[in-house]
């Protein structure tokens, strides 16, 4: 349950001295994709900053998302502000089970009303779907999302499928899944998306609600700024191997072990917006395209069925060199024929010796 | 529609359509100008078809804006590796690029040449009689898919789906519009020329 | 085994330079911009490292180019905080870690004396209390602290 503590009290009674919290807050700032002379005003935000309580929904997802929440090693400065969250209900991550654990949450709810963040995982059947595919207690996605999301400050969309649909939406959605901004729209939504999301965007996310208690600043697809403002392509290390026109054309030849850039195997850096270029993935190890893998776009919308994951992204999706074969030959029939024709029309006049005027050589024209 | 959704069917039926409608358009029109053949020169020769016809094809180009931006677009068209990337994919023949920077450049002097030659057409009294709808038309179409394009490279639209999908769009307006109008001397304009030079040849005198 | 040993295994020796990917020495030229404003207006900089697009072998090499100065320390709060001056002297290196051990922030600092190392106000003004409250009982422990007055 939320106290009224504030995070400043909860560290000073954790032992936490007062280097300790500058280097929390130092920490927190390149958590937060801030610049370093923002430490000051997150140490002054969270010295005040009160424990929210936090109720996470899981629908149509495969748990990644979670797991990838978890990947941020113990005890991190993310478990630390955990410690100063409340989370009151999470399918996994709960002790509780059954009909205890939707009492948590509706407690919860009553306890918190207006002020506790909903974090959604997963896309859900939209309401004129069948809601018989995804429910929990008995309890349809769409139902359970409605009745949570009422009394709360904001909704976090984490991953792919909350944010834009994801797997369930991709070709042909059986299950008729809609994303979270789908259906929310009298709360505000952060959608942080990826599939999954980098841990230390999820945390970062929280955190910044946690320090600052606004939403951040958004893109056009509703997701933060501070770490989606940005693409793949353009915080690539191998950017440079892309502007002097360096690529691997296989996934084993010289340029790949080379480390070259990889839009030629059908990276999808140019087009998508998030962070593993510079936070990395597994405490800052490396990232796929460090391990010479091309970047699926798993951070926009549609990205299953946004071409192959290995055709460039300049490639077109059809079969467009049959298509300029069939219509060029029978364009060329065409215009032999045409021409063929007009020869023989001209012959005809000079044997007819037929007149024109001026004017209708100009109507031809 | 989202702007994914109008980046694959830009990239999808509508690419299909378009180079269906250009290749279909382009040939017919090709295949019948050559198809009427040439009035047989009944008149000795005095000098050779050949050299002067080759010559002609390149010795009218001036050193202007116009030259320019047709340098310009040729390059951006044909030297920018995502582009070499959609050509392997359509027609199997591949050659190497230039350095993104170099064609981003190239770009911008495209646009500014392009700028350039339709204000010195609506200034120029005898150009602006001259034009018509169609010359307009065409410029429009050729301007904005290098616009477009140079846009998406630098991100000044968003979402970039959004942006690369307006800039396919722009480009197969510009092919089906192709055939139709008088940008089919993207195709025509150096036989023009090679005939003009050789029937001068022909005659013995330079052109 | 015999079957396993004719499999031909070609093992790569790893290379002697560590491969170059360009980003160091951007940052050095940052590094340098930076030491500049320090030089003519006092003004500290704090560059955080996370939000570079390293690629393998940068950071090795930005750090080899900074090489090791004069000064190192070790703040013991949340974990190890390791920090040095670079041989460029007001060029410090912060490297963060949490308690076991793994690196959760690195930092350039550009500025005399880096602001971790730094005694802050309000812990002088505990620190009094404190020194206050052992030295009294300290007196009252010691009877020979009287007379000596």
């Amino acid at each position: 349950m939320a106290t009224s503590k504030t995070l400043g009290e909860s560290l000073r009674q954790h032992g936490v001295s007062r280097r300790g919290f500058l280097k929390f807050c130092a920490a927190t700032a390149s958590m937060m994709a801030l610049p370093p002379s923002m430490a000051p005003a997150i140490a002054q935000a969270l010295e005040k900053a009160r424990r929210p309580s936090v109720i996470w929904l899981s629908f149509q997802e495969c748990t990644g998302c979670t797991e990838s929440l978890t990947r941020s090693f113990s005890p991190t400065v993310e478990n630390l502000i955990f410690d100063v969250i409340s989370l009151d209900y999470h399918h996994t991550l709960q002790a509780a089970a059954g009909d205890a654990a939707e009492h948590a949450r509706e407690q919860a709810m009553n306890t918190n009303a207006g002020e506790y963040l909903v974090v959604v995982d997963g896309s859900l059947p939209g309401p004129n779907a069948n809601p018989g595919y995804s429910t929990i207690a008995g309890i349809s996605n769409y139902d359970m999302l409605m009745d949570t999301i009422d009394g709360a400050a904001a909704v976090v969309a984490v991953g792919t499928c909350a944010a834009f649909g994801g797997l369930p939406k991709a070709d042909p959605n059986p299950t008729g899944a809609v994303s979270v901004q789908d259906l929310v729209k009298d709360k505000p939504v952060i959608n942080v998306s990826g599939c999954p999301p980098v841990p230390m965007v999820i945390t970062g996310v929280l955190a910044q609600f946690l320090t600052f208690g606004t939403l951040p600043e958004l893109d056009e697809y509703g997701r933060p700024r501070a770490f989606f403002g940005q693409s793949i392509h353009d915080r690539c290390y191998r950017r440079p191997f892309y502007d002097k026109g360096k690529f691997a054309e296989s996934f084993d030849d010289e340029g790949a072990k080379a480390g070259w850039c990889l839009y030629r195997l059908g990276c999808k850096g140019p087009m998508t917006y998030n962070a593993c270029a510079t936070m990395k993935w597994n405490g800052g190890a490396s990232w796929p395209v460090e391990a010479g893998y091309p970047c699926l776009g798993c951070s926009e919308p549609d990205f299953w069925d946004a071409g192959g994951f290995y055709k460039a992204l300049s490639v077109p999706t059809g079969s467009p060199g049959d298509v300029l074969l069939t219509a060029g030959a029978v364009g060329a029939a065409v215009g032999v024929g045409a021409g063929l024709m007009s020869r023989n029309q001209g012959k005809q006049a000079v044997k007819h010796h037929d007149k024109v005027t001026a004017d209708q050589l100009e109507e031809k024209l | 529609m989202t702007p994914m959704d109008f980046l694959l069917l830009t990239k999808g039926p509508l690419f299909s359509l378009a180079i269906a409608i250009f290749a279909l358009g382009i040939l017919i029109r090709l295949f019948e100008i050559f198809a009427l053949g040439r009035a047989h020169n009944y008149a000795a020769a005095r000098g050779n078809e050949v050299i002067p016809g080759l010559k002609t094809m390149y010795r009218r180009f001036n050193p202007d804006p116009g030259t320019l931006w047709h340098v310009g677009f040729v390059i951006a068209l044909l030297l920018f590796i995502p582009h070499i990337e959609l050509i392997k994919s359509t027609l199997g023949v591949s050659w190497p690029g230039l350095p993104n920077p170099v064609v981003d450049a190239v770009t911008a002097i495209t646009l500014l040449g392009l700028v350039a030659v339709l204000i010195h057409r609506l200034t120029h009294p005898v150009k602006r009689f001259l034009s018509t709808p169609q010359d307009y038309l065409i410029w429009t179409v050729t301007f904005l898919p290098v616009l477009t394009g140079y846009l998406a490279y630098h991100r000044l639209i968003n979402p970039y789906p959004l942006a690369l999908g307006l800039h396919i769009f722009t480009v197969e307006i510009f092919l089906i519009v192709l055939p139709f109008t008088k940008l089919t001397h993207i195709f025509t304009a150096f036989v023009a020329r090679y005939y003009n030079g050789a029937i001068f040849g022909r005659k013995g005198i330079q052109s | 085994m015999a079957e396993l040993a004719g499999i031909p295994i070609h093992i790569e020796q790893p290379e002697a330079e560590p491969q170059q990917f360009g980003n160091a020495l951007p940052i050095l030229n940052e590094i340098r911009h930076a030491l500049a404003r320090f030089a003519e207006r006092a003004e500290p900089t704090r560059i955080d490292l996370a939000a570079i697009p390293f690629g393998p072998g940068d950071e090795a090499r930005l750090m080899a180019l900074l090489g090791r100065g004069e000064v190192e320390a070790t703040i013991d709060a949340l974990g190890p905080t390791r920090v040095w001056e670079t041989r460029f002297p007001g060029v410090w290196v912060l490297d963060y870690a949490n308690v076991e051990g793994e690196r959760i922030a690195l930092q350039i600092e550009i500025d005399e004396v880096p602001q971790m190392l730094r005694t802050q106000r309000a812990d002088i003004t505990d620190s009094l209390a404190a020194l206050d409250a052992a030295l009294a009982s300290a007196t009252a422990a010691d009877p020979a602290a009287e007379s000596r007055h």
